[in-house]
């Protein structure tokens, strides 16, 4: 009686360990999903988090913690519209966003697959805009918010530089489109009213062309 | 009754001052932003030649240089830079932008007498003021191969206009005063709102890889007592104009002049023209109510200065 006691008091136990690791645990998210809506992340978003450049799905490895965390948030609110990312969104706890923001954060940034070389007026026209911008329409470089090389600064710049062409280009669409708004200050939304098609194609093909480390800056 | 209709009224008052003030207000996002009230006109603005134009010769070698001190001077210019900040930072552009304190804005205007040196100073002795003060370091000789290389790149941007005559778009705008006296708690809540997301709460930037990419606005890597920066009304016209980047003329000016007065409510680098007390030095070198140097905000006395990068 005793020993059924115990057991069944381990089995408990036990149990609820299991339970909550599925709950809160970010790696068991990132492959198993949640069970009730959540997808496995790593389904779009690669095994190592890399993404998949083709399909537009971004790489998540070693973003900020905290923007991470608040796309989750802005998916679920509906300021960043996305018809896959919203319902897995929305089925996450608060104790799962935490977590799957903060795996994700502290995974390596994957080998980068080298994008194609670029036309010379392309790379020209996306390094420009890159690096200096088109200030007669008030349009600040990339690298001016998201730092030297596009590799991101702090928690409200992400990088740029490590995604591929199709998500950039998407991402910038939807800011110009009003899908996505969940910039701070409307930044983005600005930058991107101010942007043509072949501007984007520039942009986003320059930046999946770029290496993950920054190169001696050349001003 | 009375009090519930005032409340309304107060909150109505709020709201549309909230929709003047915040750039982060929900609208949609029109390609050409419509200017505020004191924006300044766009008619006629100087355009500097293409940065594609600068020549491949000896002579565009020493603007491509100057260029490039401009940009990086931390790097370029590292021997007279005791500071994180960067000419750029507040001549956008790579000094091309107008109401950014552009070269060409500069450049056909000297030599000049100015009142801050009580004498005639010719472009490059201007130059040496921005390493003395907004740099924080220490000023190149005349003739130095960096005072040679900017001041080419001034010359080579400002080719066609005329000489002696200020140009549309030269310094920061001049806001008219404010409706209200510049207010700390004000500022505060505005910096709060839309600066802190790049300048961070403390105010001391954010970098990258190495680099500057949000400079520090006060704080022993920030321009010292002795900029031009440090007189509220000058920082006033830039935020206006520039900040939030990309977004300029967005803030009101009662804004900008709050916000303004907060950022040079802090401490900084003395100025190295210090004669040993605070009240004379004042009295020498900050005798206007734009500057904040010898006076006490917030139960602060400001003017004693933080010590530099060693």
């Amino acid at each position: 009686m005793k020993y059924l006691r115990t057991v069944s008091l381990i089995v408990a136990v036990s149990y609820v360990g299991i339970v909550s690791a599925a709950a809160t645990d970010g790696a068991t998210l990132a492959q198993r999903g949640n069970g009730h809506g959540a997808a496995p992340c790593m389904a779009c978003h690669a095994p190592n988090g890399g993404g998949m450049a083709a399909a537009g799905f971004p790489r998540l490895a070693g973003l900020p913690d905290a923007y991470l965390r608040k796309q989750l948030e802005d998916f679920a609110n509906g300021s960043r519209a996305n018809a896959t990312m919203q319902p897995v969104a929305q089925s996450l706890s608060d104790d799962e966003r935490d977590a799957v923001a903060d795996y994700y954060s502290k995974l390596p940034v994957p080998a980068q697959v080298p994008a194609p070389p670029l036309k010379n007026d392309v790379a020209q026209s996306g390094q420009m805009l890159a690096t200096r911008g088109r200030w007669s329409e008030n349009l600040p470089a990339c690298e001016q918010c998201h730092g030297p090389g596009g590799i991101g600064v702090g928690d409200h710049f992400p990088p740029l530089v490590g995604q591929s062409a199709t998500y950039i280009a998407n991402e910038l669409h939807a800011w110009q489109g009003g899908s996505r708004h969940n910039d701070p200050l409307q930044l983005m939304q600005h930058v991107a009213a101010n942007l043509s098609d072949a501007d984007i194609t520039a942009i986003s093909t320059w930046y999946a062309a770029q290496p993950m480390a920054p190169k001696e800056q050349q001003p | 009754m009375k009090a519930a209709c005032l409340s309304l009224i107060v909150a109505a008052l709020a709201l549309s001052a909230c929709n003047h003030s915040a750039p982060q207000a929900v609208a949609p996002v029109a390609k050409t932003p419509a200017p505020a009230a004191s924006a300044p006109k766009k008619a006629a603005l100087f355009v500097p030649p293409p940065e594609s134009a600068i020549p491949s010769d000896d002579f565009g070698k020493q603007v491509a240089l100057g260029r490039q001190i401009f940009i990086d001077p931390g790097r370029y210019a590292k021997a007279y830079v005791g500071n994180a900040l960067s000419c750029e930072n507040c001549h956008l552009d790579a000094g091309r932008l107008a109401h950014s304190a552009p070269l060409w804005g500069a450049y056909p205007m000297y030599p000049a007498y100015r009142s801050k040196t009580h004498d005639v100073s010719t472009f490059a002795a201007r130059l040496q003021g921005c390493f003395n003060y907004s740099m924080n370091g220490k000023a190149p000789p005349q003739g130095d191969a960096v005072l040679v290389a900017l001041e080419s790149y001034a010359y080579w941007m400002s080719k066609g206009e005329p000489i002696g005559v200020a140009p549309p778009g030269h310094g920061y705008p001049k806001l008219p005063k404010p409706a209200i006296a510049p207010d700390y708690t004000r500022g505060e809540a505005v910096f709060k709102r839309d600066c802190a997301l790049c300048h961070g709460d403390d105010g001391q930037g954010q970098q990258a890889a190495g680099r500057t990419v949000f400079p520090p606005l006060w704080g022993t890597q920030s321009f010292n007592w002795g900029a031009g920066m440090e007189q509220v009304n000058n920082a006033a016209g830039f935020i206006k104009a520039n900040m939030p980047l990309g977004r300029g003329n967005t803030l009101s000016d009662q804004d900008a002049w709050d916000v303004a007065y907060f950022m040079d409510a802090h401490e900084r680098p003395q100025d190295p023209r210090y004669t040993g007390s605070i009240p004379a030095t004042r009295a020498a070198f900050h005798d206007t109510p734009e500057s904040l140097y010898g006076a006490t905000v917030n139960g602060q006395l400001l003017g004693r200065g933080v010590a530099a990068r060693p």
